[in-house]
């Protein structure tokens, strides 16, 4: 049975992997979760943003939801916003696309333009 | 067709738009009635009667002064599609309690469907809300709270990207234990 003793481990983990790093302010993902963007697979995107996060020990990001952001022809869609507060859309996401976002821009600090709403409004 | 669980995900979206700061979730199968019921309750902002009715049959009323979505409609004709029933409590100001129920037997149930990611994606993503799962049945019961969790974080926010997955296995295994056997779509546990 998974238990608050496993939680305590990774409470531990953490506290560990932030103490380490000198926070220097947070990158934040907001993910659309609206039913159009669950049913378009939000879900699994909000997952993968964590899983890979978590994969490379990244403390300095969150990953929270949003409510319907009104253009359903592009979900899944993310705001990731730099802690600078510069604020980049990416849209019609799949857990693929998330992992490599956090590959280049959340830790290399590359924004993926292909996937960015700007490029997919080129279309 | 939407599982049970893309549902939760849009009820307990409601609370959370309607500004609650608890959410309590409960999923029970019920041995003497045959029924699987799911009931959310929140202290948000609630409905008056007369919009909360607009809310469950969009189609029977003429007044459009406010827009009403499809959610609750559509989760309250999944269940009456298999023998079930969807009704909701309101007060203004207090807050809501919906609960729905579906014929355990009826082939036409929808599947419970990714409850664990559901659960495991509202508890971290809306960090301010106190959250409560329970899960109960004849053969087990399980619950957990968001206090007990942040009470074992010490700090380290819900939110950290660790936690997720971590609350996503235990409710998987939860939903095995209390589940499995009962419902078709879960196998049992070993
Ligand atoms: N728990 C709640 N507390 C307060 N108001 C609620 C609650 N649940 C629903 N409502 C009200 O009822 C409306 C209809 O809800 P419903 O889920 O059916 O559609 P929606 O959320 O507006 O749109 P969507 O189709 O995207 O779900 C909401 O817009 C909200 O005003
Ligand atoms: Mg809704």
């Amino acid at each position: 049975m998974k238990s608050l003793k496993d939680l305590e481990a990774i409470r531990e983990k953490a506290k560990l992997e932030l103490s380490l790093r000198e926070t220097t302010g947070k990158t934040r993902v907001i993910v659309g979760m609206a039913t159009c963007g669950i049913a378009a697979g939000a879900r699994p995107v909000m997952a993968a943003f964590n899983q890979e996060l978590q994969l490379r020990g990244i403390q300095t990001a969150s990953v929270s939801m949003t409510g319907c952001v009104g253009v359903c022809r592009y979900e899944p869609m993310c705001d990731v916003i730099d802690p600078n507060g510069e604020k980049t859309t990416y849209v019609k996401l799949d857990a693929e696309m998330a992992k490599r976002i956090v590959a280049e821009h959340i830790v290399n600090g590359h924004v993926v333009y292909e996937y960015t709403i700007g490029a997919a409004e080129k279309q | 067709m939407k599982d049970l669980s893309l549902h939760l995900m849009d009820i307990a979206q409601n609370s959370t738009h309607a500004g609650a700061h608890r959410v309590d979730i409960v999923l029970a199968a019920e041995s003497e009635t045959r029924m699987l019921v799911l009931t959310v309750k929140d202290d948000g902002k609630g409905m008056d009667a007369e919009f909360l009715a607009r809310v469950t049959d969009p189609f029977t009323t003429t007044r459009t002064t406010r827009k009403v979505g499809l959610g609750i409609p559509l989760l309250k004709l999944a269940a009456e599609l298999s023998g079930g029933s969807l009704e909701i409590d309101s007060e203004p100001g207090k807050g809501t309690f919906l609960r729905t129920g579906f014929r355990l037997d009826s082939i036409d149930r929808i599947p419970v469907g990714d409850i664990p990611g559901t659960i495991a994606a509202l508890m971290t993503a809306w960090t301010d809300i106190e959250w409560t799962l329970c899960l109960q049945s004849a053969k087990d019961r399980y619950e957990i709270t968001t206090a007990e969790i942040k009470e074992v974080l010490d700090g380290v926010s819900i939110g950290n990207p660790a936690i997720a997955g971590w609350l996503a296995e235990s409710i998987e295994e939860a939903m095995t234990n209390v589940f499995g056997g009962i419902l078709d779509e879960i196998a049992e546990g070993s």
